[in-house]
């Protein structure tokens, strides 16, 4: 990968004292992964050029020093590292150019405080999935973005477009903020970091951001990006950025920061999955329900709700997924429940498809928005694991609606809404399943739905409630 | 010296007060590991053998310790004081909940003995009333040990008994193990001798005639196995019973006590029983014979046992089944499971008990046959099977030849008896085992498991790797009737000593002539993407092996076992199409199959790739790419100016080349598939048919076989092959130029395989085949830059006897789960090696190997 900084100010070569390096020499400091190497392709009074490239190690890449979380995000044996701009080459710049990014220079002091005319060009730079993001994110800091694409296999074109970029940015500035703004704004490109992100590098996005992060459009995304996403530390960068004490109120926190989210987010929120959850909690409640088997628990959220009505004295969340159900635990914060309430809950990995002597003995079974996520040809035997074997009193599933979906603006037409979803039904189809199943083990079945209602495709998800 | 003698498999209680020499008694008598003391139980809870105020956790301990080892079948001693009636019963229920018989033994050298040993000892010093009280209350109790449930009580009453004494060890007679056969099992015979005599006759049996009646001689060896109910009902009872008699007499027969000979005998012994259920017939035929004969048959029935356990354990036989837990083990729990079997308490709408299927959740090692419940035909069922097909009734009599595992039946003669439940109508689509295989178990899948597979012993599934397939298993995977084989993964030779090579032929062909092979197949090896196909002639066929119902005639799966096309009706044309191929080939023909697994491998890689490649393998190009060529230009510029970049130059030029060459080592691989035409699918194994797995023929058989279909439709490719003598120096050079060639050419490389597929050293298999990939190819696995020589230095530090190990295991699962499906076995038993290759696949071992 290539960074190149230039500038027409006279006398060009004075880049040189500005950056501590010596325009006719090559530079080479070692850095973690490999070493970082500067020269000068351009260095006349009339134009200066600096370049700065890394020899990544590979082998070293993929291997790190052999301890946990060391070697990052190189879970790929190939991967694009060793030759695209990214996080390496920042982490090199500001340990090459320290003093530069301090904005002092021994003997041309004066120069480094004045806005001269750089110009920056970064290639391979990728942009995944947002080609508008370098104009959104560098013109509001006022340079002037250019963009060269380039094709993923050369002379190729049906391939198409690869992820890479060849930016050139033009502006007049100095060069403290030059390389504040590149420092930061290339891993958000990039969108990936190969370094653990903790509260020290909250602390540097703020110290590198002071200048102009908190009146910059793209802020939440900036900082969402450069944190990896880490909602705790994106909370605090946001917070400390909007110039207010820290929020001490998560809840708050959480709302501020997923309504800065929604005004990102695309489609409109229904936030039908609370609705669903409640009426689920509902119909159990009213039934008398006390042993409940969360079949399919995924993330823990009807098991969270439940456990806030005492009448539940046994909940029981049940996921094929390790993954779901350690956010479950969390969730429900399992580590830290007094003795009673430990007493209540409990976590199994399952699956619905095999019978599971555990499942006798509740009251009640919850399906929420789980059979849709089954193939057609395997629903038998969860038909027969729940309704033959397990047997409970009562039976709530949900599952979408599939005539709503024409509602939803977003959804490319037939296509279903999750991408792991293996059928939608419609109203017809789930009831003639419904009735199927209880006329064939004995329950009776009450049909209905939840959440927003068209007089023409009914409601956006359908519920189902079986007794025996 | 009195001796005396207890089973060898008891729960022996030791009654006794402190200081009378229990546990010195138990070492001169037991294994140290045979007895559970509360002595040593408050030693592990408290620190102190003596604490008396942990004497509760330490019994907790104890009765654990015991019941752990009862569930084991271990003989087990218990050394404590056990005085009061109270102590005995928990352990006597104990007893009976693992049908061990209890044994107790009372030790009583009598009150001063006790004392004064306790004396000597500095850690008893609790006093004489002790002792006292204890002695008082074991005298107390003594008369009742029998009432309690104590099968045998041994009382010793002085030092001179206790130590003058013998203990020695009875083999239960359930326990046959020793009896190896090979048997002939027949089902509930009811009187219907006519049946019985063709039946044996069909076997190999000589009938005749003799002073005492009938006889039927076994074929050499054999022995009939009679599985109960011989009476009642038929017309000639006494004739079965008679010829029963004299073959169990001899030993040319074995049987088990049945509930008509149950109920015959109460009415033998002149107890009131209705004459119902066919006794009538008994009765009244019977009472044609002598009163001699008839107390002959009640002592014959009274001599009969619940079931036997026979063939080292591999076999068991009872008349209504038995349970695992009940096998070789005594009660009279088990007694009448093994007559009537369990019933759920419910009746059905003819009024007969509603039986409770206890085969359904048989998982035993032992092969259970049984009869009791008539079936329209005898099916394997989890490893047991019903022989009673309802002779009596107008059925048939059926037999079992063990280990040959064959039935044959002779039809009734006529309806002797009209059944009160109609005999089972067959169910025509599915047989019973199918009907049971629709749910699989969570149990059967889940946790640690041990897997005994016949090539290579124990393979090990840990918790967590199962937790992981579980996942991709109920998530992803094809139906699980179909999955009866998963690839196992492949090691690669050992690193190439070339300097300029990661791997070469040379080390593959050296691992297979140091372990004494002589003969290796090379096999080109495609670059595609791994694909098992299991195919039917037709729809009723695939319902009929594989229990199928979809009406799909196969499936084409990946090797973590998911549907390889997303697109339901190409799969189904492809199959359509190796169907034609098969029958206009003959394979069907020659195969005598109506089904039949192939291993393949589906071109182009792009076909089911293609997401990686766009999304990985592409653009790591094109950034290598771009990156490569603005270095260098930027470097140009700054030599031009006079900067002595040379050294950074070269680094990059050389880097350049390495790059354009990953540029270039995919493209072979990918091409646009528009529909079946653009695939291409090369089988290399034809992995099993109906009664064989074809892993115990040559590759070369297998090469040619598959080569057949490749000249039926070009849809299928032939695989290029060189088979390589490793005494022949030339062969194996010539070998390698092929290599090289091939891989020139752009292959992904070839696999060695020893030519009789399966080869040992010391009766332990090696690995089936080693891959050796080529130079350009592994760019794709180890970045365009591999190969530099810093690079490859360090990267030929592999390690590879992880893989090597995984591979193994992985192909003894493989290998397992066919020979299971073609033996027809349950599909859980299949199942769980499928499942287990899959938990393997979630060790970590190096992606790249």
């Amino acid at each position: 990968m290539l960074l190149t900084l230039s500038t027409t100010h006279q006398p060009a070569t004075d880049l040189g004292f500005l950056l501590h390096k010596h325009p006719e020499r090559l530079h080479e400091i070692e850095i973690p992964q490999g070493r970082a190497l500067m020269f000068y392709p351009e260095a006349s009074q009339e134009r200066c050029t600096f370049a700065l490239t890394l020899e990544l190690d590979p082998v070293q890449l993929v291997r790190g020093s052999g301890q946990k979380g060391d070697s990052g995000l190189l879970d790929e044996y190939v991967n694009d590292r060793p030759y695209a701009v990214s996080s390496f080459l920042t982490v090199a710049l500001g340990r090459a150019l320290g003093t530069a990014f301090t904005g002092r220079s021994k003997d041309r002091q004066a120069l480094a405080d004045t806005a001269i005319p750089f110009e920056v060009v970064l290639t391979p730079l990728p942009v995944r999935g947002a080609e508008d993001l370098p104009e959104r994110l560098f013109a509001p800091l006022g340079y002037e973005v250019q963009m060269e694409r380039h094709a993923l296999l050369p002379n190729q074109p049906s391939w198409g477009e690869s992820p890479y970029i060849t930016l050139s940015l033009k502006a007049t500035k100095r060069l403290r903020e030059v390389l504040e703004h590149i420092f930061v704004l290339i891993p958000v490109l990039d969108n990936r970091k190969h370094y653990f992100i903790g509260k020290e590098e909250l602390e540097k996005l703020l110290r590198k951001g002071e200048q102009w992060l908190q009146t910059h459009p793209e802020k939440v995304l900036i900082t969402e990006r450069y944190l990896k996403h880490r909602k705790a530390l994106v909370r605090e960068a946001l917070a400390r950025l909007s110039d207010e004490t820290p929020l001490e109120n998560q809840a708050d926190a959480d709302r501020d920061l997923n309504q800065n989210l929604a005004e990102l987010a695309l489609e409109k929120p229904l936030n039908l999955n609370e609705l669903r959850l409640e009426t689920v909690t509902q119909v159990l409640c009213e039934r008398g329900v006390q042993r409940i088997l969360d079949l399919g628990c995924g993330e823990g959220r009807l098991l969270k709700r439940l456990l806030k009505e005492g009448q539940f004295k046994r909940v029981v969340g049940v996921d094929v997924s390790m993954r779901a159900l350690e956010i479950a635990a969390r969730r429900v914060h399992l580590d830290t429940l007094s003795e009673k309430q430990r007493e209540r809950i409990e976590l199994w990995q399952g699956a619905l498809t095999y019978r599971d002597q555990r499942f006798a003995g509740f009251d009640a079974i919850a399906l929420v928005e789980v059979i849709e996520h089954l193939e057609l040809d395997r629903l038998a035997a969860l038909e027969r694991v729940v309704f033959e074997f397990a047997r409970p009193k009562l039976v709530v599933l949900t599952t979408p609606n599939r005539e709503f979906n024409t509602r939803f603006p977003n959804l490319v037409n037939g296509k279903l809404r999750h991408a792991d979803h293996r059928f939608e039904w419609t109203r017809a189809e789930f009831q003639a399943w419904c009735e199927r199943v209880a006329s064939t083990y004995g329950y009776q079945v009450a049909i209905s739905g939840i959440g927003e209602t068209d007089p023409e495709l009914g409601q956006v998800t359908q519920l189902g409630v079986f007794t025996k | 010296m009195r001796t005396i003698n207890i089973p060898e498999f008891a729960l022996v209680v030791l009654i006794g007060a402190s200081g009378s020499g229990k546990s010195t008694f138990a070492h001169q008598h037991f294994k140290a590991t045979e007895i559970v003391s509360s002595d040593v139980c408050r030693g592990l809870v408290a620190d102190d053998e003596n604490d008396q105020a942990a004497s509760k956790p330490a019994f907790e301990v104890l009765h654990y310790l015991v019941e752990k080892r009862l569930e084991g079948r271990r003989l087990t001693v218990v050394d404590a004081t056990n005085v009061r009636a109270e102590d005995r019963k928990s352990l006597i229920a104990l007893a009976k909940k693992y049908y061990a018989l209890a044994v107790a033994i009372v030790i009583n050298p009598g009150q001063t003995v006790c004392i004064e040993r306790n004396r000597s000892r500095p850690d008893r010093q609790f006093g004489a009333h002790v002792v006292q009280n204890q002695t008082r209350t074991m005298k107390q109790g003594l008369f009742g040990l029998e009432r309690e449930g104590f099968r045998q009580v041994i009382e010793l009453r002085s030092v001179a008994e206790i130590n003058d004494l013998t203990i020695t060890r009875q083999r239960l007679w359930t326990d046959l193990r020793h009896e190896t056969g090979p048997f002939d099992l027949v089902g509930d015979i009811h009187g219907c001798f006519d049946e019985l005599l063709s039946l044996l006759q069909g076997l190999g049996y000589q009938i005749g005639d003799d002073e005492q009646g009938v006889y039927a001689l076994p074929p050499a060896g054999r022995k009939l196995v009679l599985v109960g109910d011989l009476v009642d009902r038929g017309p000639k009872t006494p004739q079965v019973l008679r010829l029963a008699m004299r073959m169990v007499k001899v030993g040319e027969a074995l049987c088990v006590l049945g509930n008509h000979e149950a109920k015959l005998l109460k009415w033998l012994r002149g107890k009131e029983v209705k004459l119902s259920h066919g006794l009538a017939q008994s009765a009244e035929q019977l009472n044609q014979e002598t009163p001699e004969f008839r107390t002959e048959v009640a002592t014959f029935i009274d001599s009969l046992i619940s079931h036997y356990v026979l063939d080292g354990g591999r076999l068991a036989v009872a008349h209504a089944g038995v349970k695992e837990n009940m096998q070789m083990r005594a009660s009279g729990v088990i007694k009448q499971f093994c007559m009537y079997g369990e019933t759920t308490g419910e009746t059905d709408e003819f009024g007969l008990p509603v039986r409770y299927p206890w085969a359904m959740d048989y998982r035993g090692k032992a092969k259970v046959v049984y009869g009791h419940t008539p079936m329209p035909n005898a099916e394997w069922l989890n490893n047991t099977i019903c022989l009673d097909t309802g002779c009596v009734f107008g059925g048939k009599l059926t037999a079992l030849r063990y280990p040959e595992m064959q039935l044959q039946s002779v039809p009734a003669q006529q309806v002797y008896c009209e059944p009160v439940r109609p005999l089972h109508m067959p169910n025509l689509s599915l047989s019973a085992q199918q009907e049971d295989d629709d749910i699989l178990h969570f149990a059967d899948v889940s946790g640690k498991r041990l897997l005994e597979t016949r090539l290579n012993k124990q393979v090990t599934i840990y918790a967590e790797n199962a937790a992981a397939a579980l996942e991709v298993m109920s998530r992803f995977a094809v139906n699980p009737r179909w999955l009866i084989y998963l690839p196992p993964t492949m090691a690669p030779t050992s690193t190439s000593t070339r300097p300029d090579y990661l791997e070469y032929p040379t080390e593959a062909f050296n691992y297979y002539a140091e372990r004494g092979v002589t003969e290796v197949v090379c096999e080109e090896k495609h670059m595609g993407s791994r694909a098992v196909i299991v195919l039917c002639r037709n729809a009723a066929l695939a319902k009929q092996r594989f229990g199928v119902t979809s009406g799909e005639i196969g499936v084409i799966y990946t090797r973590t076992g998911r549907h390889f096309f997303n697109d339901a009706s190409l799969t189904q044309s492809i199959l359509e199409r190796l169907n034609q191929a098969m029958q206009q080939s003959g394979l069907w023909e020659d195969l005598q199959s109506d089904w039949v697994c192939l291993d393949t491998e589906i071109m182009p890689w792009s076909a089911k790739a293609m997401a990686l490649i766009r999304e990985q393998y592409a653009p790591v190009g094109a950034a290598a790419r771009l990156s490569m060529a603005s270095v260098s230009q930027a470097l140009q510029q700054a030599a031009q100016r006079g900067v002595d970049l040379s050294a950074l130059q070269n680094r990059v030029a050389e880097r350049g080349t390495a790059v354009q060459k990953y540029g270039k080592a995919w493209a072979h691989y990918c091409w646009e598939v528009q529909g079946i035409e653009d695939l291409r699918i090369a089988p290399f194994h034809l992995l099993a048919s109906e009664g064989a797995v074809h892993m115990d023929k040559t590759h070369v058989w297998h090469m040619t076989q598959l080569s057949r279909l490749a000249e039926q439709d070009k849809l299928f490719h032939a695989t290029n092959s060189l088979t390589v003598n490793l005494s022949d120096e030339s062969q194996i050079a010539a070998a390698c130029v092929w290599w090289e060639q091939l891989t020139q050419n752009g292959g992904e490389g070839m696999v060695v395989k020893p030519t009789d597929f399966i080869a040992y050293v010391k009766q332990v298999p090696i690995q089936p085949a080693l891959k050796c990939r080529g130079k350009d190819y592994l760019r794709i696995i180890y970045g365009a830059e591999y190969d530099l020589p810093d690079n490859l230095q360090r990267l030929k530090k592999r390690g590879l006897s992880r893989k090597q190990s995984l591979a193994m295991r992985e192909f003894a699962l493989g290998y397992e789960a066919l020979h299971r499906f073609v033996e027809q076995e349950p599909l859980r038993r299949v199942h769980e090696c499928v499942f287990g290759i899959l938990a393997l696949e979630s060790e970590a071992v190096d992606p790249r190997l």
